[in-house]
């Protein structure tokens, strides 16, 4: 995708700076490097930030912004300006992003990028409306109805919101699937600084084009190339099972196999070229705990590791980024000389049972709800534990 | 000896006819009625967009209009078309779609709509009725009337859309029924050829899950019920409540011009980036 001159001259005067900003507004600056041209949101706490950057920056280079009536209109909005040829976004927390999941498995169905950031809170419903949590690992990955597949990337820093969200978009992109961008409330209101890149660095995926219209949802490719609106081709886009052309059948039984298995395997089988973990801390296969962790508590996680390191004990960490598509290989190899997993979250353990499904070890959720984050000694004391 | 090709044909993705609406549905009067107001307007179908949600009216447009289409979630047209209008100003964007999905489940997008004034035409096809899920009460059945949830008879008053549509600040409101063909069709020319939000209500049957309700079992008899039923707005105005229990008001209802909603969001961005220009000229 190639930046146009208004995007180019609002880049330009950020470009190669370092700012110190909130997680949220890093997460806004990174959608406009990454070429945003249409936001569509509602308030929520702690999201506001995205939506209040978002307004004031993105007419600047050129795009458009829409407070929408709720939640279900900003994902309607998004998918419906995604076929005229825009990167778009929303930006919501855990009850908003339950109001998306219909319009989201509608995007899911339809094939079409959009990026939807959720900086989790703690609930169910209002719960704590100002307190952090990791509550929505699971909403993200099955909150819409159906079977389907979904990417969500998990920062955490300010560098990261800023950096992931060009993920984001580009994977969007290439996968033809909406993508989260899964923070939380510690990662979106702490303030740090952050880099903005060169101008000249910044590469983006340019979205791929379908030929005609028969093509746009299917034909023989795991990812087909896409028609936008008003090229001349008529295409028919719908949320029902459909044919590569576009056209509804939604009684056959091997139109929609064909169509639902497409759309979940191609981000099965792109999972390497999607995932991406850090931090992979090893000690060569001494250490009999490991821990595994993303998003905010990763940051206390990384602490007692080290610390427990620097006692001279041995202790393994890895650090998801990529929350889905699940990342298998790497936490199957992490934890084939450990005895056991601990994995701080906080919920009350969503992806500790995800990562329980494939390792043959003990896996242990330091989970913690109530909205205050772990503290180092907390998960220090826990690894030292199971250590002696 | 071949058929002859009827000279709208090339208006309807024809390898998906025939269409499946019932005998002496409404639909396709309101798809025909469109159609020759899309042809009237000589208007560019490489550059119309159109948008429906769920439902048997739904269908009016996606499949079978032949345009760019967009066939949404149920109750969420006018939002999707709202994103589809913002990034395209330069494409017709219409909602086609019932009055379960524009006054019920998405009732608050339509006022927003019209609230924003954004250019849209929106078409809503009232038939009074859930028609595709079976005859269930809608916003918009009359009082009284049995449906399968309301077995004891609707004990809710039925929704003037086109008058909430009013009230929330749209520039063209008006409303027909499908025997006023040449009236509606003339109101849909004025509604797509308006700058802002535009709303035509349809009063249209549905014989089949509707009409079996009250005892109306054809198109038919709809129509000559469509007929006695409706008051013109002018002649409306000097009638009593009373007098208007179980009429239509018909008619244009309004056509004012008003600030619209998409040239001023681009007139910020276009502000913004000249500004920024200037600055770092
Ligand atoms: S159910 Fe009613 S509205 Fe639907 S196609 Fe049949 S007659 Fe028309």
């Amino acid at each position: 995708m190639a930046l146009d001159d208004n995007k180019r001259r609002y880049l330009e005067h950020l470009a190669g700076e370092t700012f110190f900003m909130l997680g949220d507004e890093a997460c806004a600056y990174g959608a406009l490097f990454a070429g945003c041209d249409f936001f569509a949101g509602y308030p929520i706490t702690p999201a506001s930030e995205v939506a209040e950057l978002m307004a004031k920056e993105l007419p600047k280079s050129g795009g458009i912004y829409i407070q929408m009536e709720d939640e279900l209109a900003s994902m309607a909005a998004i998918v419906g300006a995604s076929w005229t040829g825009s990167r778009t976004m929303t930006a919501t927390s855990g009850p908003g992003f339950s109001l998306m999941q219909e319009n989201l498995g509608y995007a899911i169905m339809t094939e079409t990028p959009c990026v939807i950031v959720d900086v989790q809170r703690s609930g169910p419903s209002t719960g704590q409306a100002t307190k952090p949590a990791q509550g929505d690992v699971m909403q993200a990955r099955w909150g819409t109805h159906g079977d389907h597949n979904i990417i969500a990337l998990a920062p955490n820093s300010g560098q990261e919101c800023f950096d992931l969200m060009l993920d984001c978009f580009d994977l969007s992109d290439t996968y033809r699937t909406p993508v989260i961008m899964l923070m939380d409330g510690e990662i979106g209101h702490f303030r740090e600084s952050v880099s903005m890149p060169p101008v000249a660095a910044i590469k983006h995926v340019t979205r791929k084009r379908a030929k005609s219209a028969a093509d746009v949802f299917g034909g023989d490719e795991l990812v087909p190339g896409m028609i936008h609106y008003g090229e001349g081709h008529n295409i028919h886009v719908t949320g029902s099972t459909h044919l590569s052309t576009g056209m509804r059948d939604v009684s056959t039984d091997h139109v929609h196999n064909k169509l639902v298995r497409r759309i979940c395997r191609k981000i099965e089988a792109n999972r390497e070229q999607i995932v991406k973990v850090a931090e992979d801390i090893t000690a060569g296969g001494k250490a009999r705990v490991g821990v595994i962790s993303y998003g905010a508590t990763s940051r206390p996680a990384l602490g007692a590791v080290k610390e427990v390191r620097d006692q001279g004990k041995d202790v393994d960490f890895l650090r998801l980024i990529t929350i889905w598509p699940f990342a298998r290989k790497q936490v199957t190899e992490f934890a084939r000389d450990l005895d056991v997993i601990l994995v701080p979250e906080m919920n009350l353990g969503q992806m500790s049972r995800e990562i329980e499904r494939f390792v043959g070890c003990e896996v242990v959720s330091l989970s913690k709800i109530g909205g205050v984050p772990h503290s180092v000694t907390e998960i220090t004391q826990a690894i030292l534990e199971r250590i002696e | 000896m071949s058929t002859p090709r009827h000279r709208l044909m090339d208006f309807v993705r024809e390898e998906i006819m025939p269409h499946r609406f019932c005998t002496g549905c409404g639909c396709g009067t309101v798809l025909n009625v469109f159609i020759n107001a899309v042809e009237a307007l000589e208007l560019d179908r490489t550059k119309m967009v159109c948008v429906s949600g769920i439902g048997c009216s739904a269908w009016i447009p996606s499949p079978y209009f032949k345009a760019d289409t967009l066939h949404t979630t149920h109750g969420r047209p006018i939002a999707f078309a709202t994103g589809v209008k913002v990034m395209r100003p330069d494409l017709k964007v219409v909602v086609i779609a019932g009055d379960g999905d524009v006054s019920g489940i998405g009732g608050n997008h339509l006022i927003h709509a019209a609230r924003r004034n954004i250019d849209l035409t929106v078409i809503m096809v009232n038939n009074m009725i859930y028609g595709m899920t079976g005859g269930q009460v809608a916003p918009t059945t009359p009082t009284g009337v049995k449906t399968t949830t309301t077995p004891y008879g609707n004990i809710e008053p039925p929704f003037n859309v086109a008058d909430l549509v009013m009230a929330a600040g749209a520039s063209y409101v008006s409303r027909w029924t499908t025997y006023h063909v040449f009236q509606l069709m003339k109101a849909m020319k004025d509604a797509l050829s308006t700058e802002g939000f535009s709303f035509v209500e349809i009063m249209s049957q549905c014989p089949d899950n509707y009409g079996r309700r009250i005892g109306v079992r054809t198109g038919v008899e709809f129509l000559k019920r469509f007929k006695e039923q409706s008051v013109r707005v002018g002649k409306s105005r000097d009638m009593s409540e009373e007098e208007l229990k179980g009429k239509f008001v018909i008619g244009n209802l309004c056509n004012k011009e008003r600030p619209e909603y998409v040239s001023q969001l681009h007139k910020v961005t276009d502000d913004q980036v000249r500004q920024l220009a200037e600055e770092t000229a």
